[in-house]
């Protein structure tokens, strides 16, 4: 299943993570990961998700969005030049003899050591999930202690700044192909 | 001015417009209840169940196009209106229910009678709240009533701490739309969307309109019938829809889907366009997705994105307001004559016809069919709103009762909620006391909620209750006979006196087994002041028809064997199931069953015996067998 990069902004009100995740699960989509943040205007949250849809399904996703009464606007970056990044921290094991070529890695990745143990390592890295993954992939050898992952964040890149009042629902919203990959359409065997 | 919490919930609803709410009270609602003593304007019906109370705030908002408001205590009384706010979502039914939680110092602690109700109706809901500071009632419920009606319209829950309703605060109310910045209910279609349209509908040669409930939540009627008339488009109705366009237009082909006349389903399926009105093609409208009108382009006329290619693909979509997007489009609609297309639609019709039960002559049995087509024939002179509870009466009546006006059906399309007739009637009554409200209502439906007779009682409000009895659930007996090889597991079912129940309500009763007395029972019942309980005792084992099973192509149609053809030979007693199998009829769908069962007053009735035994022996292993076919 593709993955569709959206960005919702959401009135800080309580209970909105909640309304948000609830649509997902609801509507039968599966969320990959979900970040949540303040941005610079003052009540406005800014939540980046992941979510498993094909480009249909994703204006569905939209769409629906955008009937949660809190969800001020919704973008989808998955098509646009966009910056992704995400953070992770890895704690690793090291012996005497393994510790060189793992500050090597370290530096390749531009990672940063941030707490040193005799037999381990803590690592922030951070850079596309891509990236991320890599790191894990590469450390794994040397025994991954444990893992943590923030999860994507997401800006698009340029000077493409948001309209106060954007489009209610854009127009791929409104014409998209119909959603064949929503499997629960058409068949119900309920009287 | 300051007020209590309490006070504040009163204040507002006055100045919504509100004069009747339904409820039941308790504990964590009981300071607004209290309050309600202050404010004699407004009426309370205390109803015999909170589900009871949602459906009747509903019927109230469907009856009237108003908003209907319920009201109930903290955790169970709240989690007792689920149902009911979930029936509401699914029909675009505009409520707003308030109901008390617990001490805002106690949320989150377990305390008595303490359920996170956002949370339980969260995904049931258009909106909701909870409130915990009483300087925040008055925004809330304005939001709230802003909410349920504009827009797609919906139900909105209040959830108000009970310290909430106790405490004072300043009460200023804000006539002026609330702000609500991520909700925009009034969206606007786009030019090239109108251009795009009127080109299809210009060039269309086999058009079919298909009409929603949305029509009536925009007062579109007479803009749909003038461009019906304009183009020559003819027009097909969604269960919720029956009303919209009058039956008796001779554009109006009659009722789409699993339960629609066949020669509906063949223009839908044969149509080069399809320009939906306010409806969301639902799987029981369109049956297989694959070939559902798989030569029409679509045009959807939506005031909900979000229903935009949500089932089916849509060529033109046009969101917006249905009448506005109407008015922009009809001054460039061209005439038309579609000869054709209508003398196509006459060919199928007359297959039809000879199929139609009403051509079965009275044979001493009664057939729930009949029962409905006389009791249109009795009362279609006079302002009437039915409301149905759901199984094959409510098919039943939605074939043979000829509704001329929108709002005069009213019954739970999308959820489907058994127990929705009677509360919901007697919300109806409430929002039309001038008008006969009829309750039709199987025998299964009405044990679920009707204690809420004693509401009617106690309000002293008169509606009529045509319970179709035929000791079955019986729709789901129908799916048992068609696709479980008629394991009748759990469907025969006994039920009390009805006559003597209504009279232990103190209220009336009366029985019907004969086709010949259909009439006078129903002049019987509208005379009669009180609140009338009628046990029409029908045909056990009839079945709608046509029927498209489930999943199935929405012109593979199991139908009723030609009566005709019938009559002369008696050969042709086979259903035609959709993959060209044939079963064979029930002898009873097609005769008068078994002869005793409809002599015999229902509370008498047992389930026959063999069928008990049969479902005692199967159940519950209802093996897939035919039901396979999707
Ligand atoms: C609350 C609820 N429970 C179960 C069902 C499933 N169901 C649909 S129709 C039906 C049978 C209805 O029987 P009855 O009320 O006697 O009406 P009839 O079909 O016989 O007219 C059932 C059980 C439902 N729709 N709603």
């Amino acid at each position: 299943m593709p993955k569709h990069t959206l960005i919702a902004y959401v009135e800080d009100v309580p209970g909105v993570l909640n309304r948000v995740a609830s649509l997902f699960r609801r509507r039968n989509f599966n969320i990959d990961s979900l970040t949540v943040g303040r941005t610079e205007q003052a009540g406005v949250s800014r939540l980046t998700v992941v979510v498993d849809a094909t480009d249909a399904g994703a204006r569905i996703v939209e769409a629906n969005l955008y009937k949660l009464v809190n969800v001020l606007r919704v973008d989808d970056l998955t098509h646009k030049p966009a910056l992704n990044r995400e953070l992770g921290l890895v704690k690793v094991k090291v012996t005497a003899a393994t510790r060189s070529q793992v500050l090597e890695f370290v530096d390749m990745f531009r990672a940063r050591v941030v707490d040193v143990d005799e037999e381990s390592l803590v690592i922030e890295v951070t850079g596309t999930p891509e990236k991320i993954g890599k790191f894990e992939m590469v450390l794994r050898p040397y025994g991954i202690l444990e893992l943590v992952r923030t999860g994507s964040v997401s800006m698009a890149r340029g000077h493409d700044k948001l309209t106060a009042n954007p489009p209610l629902v854009r127009a791929e919203v409104r014409s998209g192909a119909a959603a064949d990959d929503h499997s629960h359409a058409g068949i119900s065997m309920s009287v | 001015m300051k007020l209590t919490g309490a006070e504040i919930i009163w204040e507002c609803l006055i100045r919504e417009g509100v004069d009747v709410v339904f409820g039941y009270p308790g504990g964590a609602i009981l300071p607004t209840y209290d309050a309600m003593t202050k404010y004699p304007q407004i009426h309370h019906v205390l109803t015999r169940h909170e589900q009871g109370a949602t459906h009747m705030a509903d019927g109230y908002a469907r009856a009237s196009g108003k908003v209907g408001v319920a009201i109930a205590t903290s955790g169970p009384g709240a989690t007792n209106m689920v149902t009911g706010i979930a029936t509401a979502m699914m029909d675009s039914s505009p409520i707003v229910c308030i109901t008390g939680q617990v001490g805002s110092r106690a949320l989150g602690t377990d305390a008595f009678q303490e359920t996170d109700v956002t949370g339980v109706t969260l995904p049931v809901t258009k909106h909701n709240y909870l409130v915990t500071k009483t300087a925040d009632i008055a925004r809330v419920i304005r939001e709230a009533f802003y909410i349920a009606k504009s827009g797609r319209p919906g139900p909105v829950l209040v959830d108000i701490t009970k310290d909430a309703q106790q405490l004072t605060a300043e009460f200023d109310w804000e006539a002026a739309a609330p702000k609500l910045p991520g909700y925009r209910p009034s969206l606007r279609a786009l030019p090239s969307e109108y251009e795009r349209a009127l080109e299809l509908i210009n060039s269309a040669k086999r058009p079919v309109i298909l009409a929603g409930q949305g029509i009536k939540l925009s007062g579109a009627t007479a803009q749909v019938l003038e461009l019906a008339d304009t183009a020559r488009i003819p027009i097909a109705v969604t269960l919720l829809g029956l009303g919209v366009v009058p039956a008796s237009s001779p554009f109006n082909l009659g009722m789409m889907g699993m339960h629609g006349e066949a020669w509906v389903n063949q223009a839908i399926q044969q149509a080069d366009l399809l320009i939906a009105l306010g409806m969301r093609f639902d799987d029981r409208v369109t049956g297989n997705l694959k070939t559902y009108a798989p030569h029409a382009k679509k045009i959807h006329v939506e005031i909900d994105p979000s229903e935009v290619n949500k089932n089916v693909h849509v060529d033109v979509p046009l969101i917006g307001d249905l009448r506005e997007v109407l008015e922009e489009l009809l001054p460039k609609v061209r005439t038309s004559d579609r000869g054709e297309w209508w003398a196509k639609i006459a060919e199928m019709k007359g297959d039809s016809a000879v199929r139609d039960i009403q051509a079965l002559p009275d044979n001493g049995h009664l057939y729930a069919a009949h029962v409905i087509n006389d009791l249109w024939r009795a009362t279609k002179d006079r302002e009437t709103i039915v409301v149905t509870d759901v199984g094959q009466h409510q098919m039943w009546e939605a074939q043979y009762y000829r509704h001329e006006k929108p709002r005069s059906l009213i019954t739970s399309g999308g959820l489907g909620t058994m127990g929705f007739a009677l509360p919901a009637a007697i919300g109806a009554k409430f929002a039309c006391p001038e008008k006969d409200v009829w309750v039709v209502v199987g025998d299964g439906g009405f044990q679920m909620t009707s204690c809420e007779l004693a509401t009617a009682e106690q309000e002293g409000i008169k509606v009529n209750v045509a319970i179709i009895n035929n000791a079955f659930l019986g729709m789901v007996r129908q799916w048992q006979e068609f696709f479980y090889e008629k394991r009748y597991a759990a469907t025969p079912m006994t039920g009390p006196d009805f006559v003597k129940l209504a009279e232990a309500y103190r209220l009336n009763g009366l029985r019907c087994d004969k086709r010949a007395e259909v009439n006078a029972t129903v002049k019987a019942t509208l005379a009669d002041k009180r609140t009338t309980v009628v046990d029409f005792v029908v045909e056990q084992e009839d079945a709608v028809f046509p029927m498209v099973p489930a999943g199935a192509d929405l012109d593979a149609m199991i139908r009723r064997p030609k009566r005709e053809i019938l009559a002369e030979s008696g050969a042709d007693k086979e259903w035609q199931m959709p993959n060209g199998e044939s079963a064979a009829v029930s002898e009873l769908a097609l005769t008068g069953g078994p002869s005793k069962a409809a002599s015999v007053p229902a509370a008498k009735r047992k389930p026959a015996p063999s069928l008990k035994k049969k479902s005692a022996r199967t159940a519950p292993v209802a093996k897939a067998g035919k039901s396979k076919r999707r």
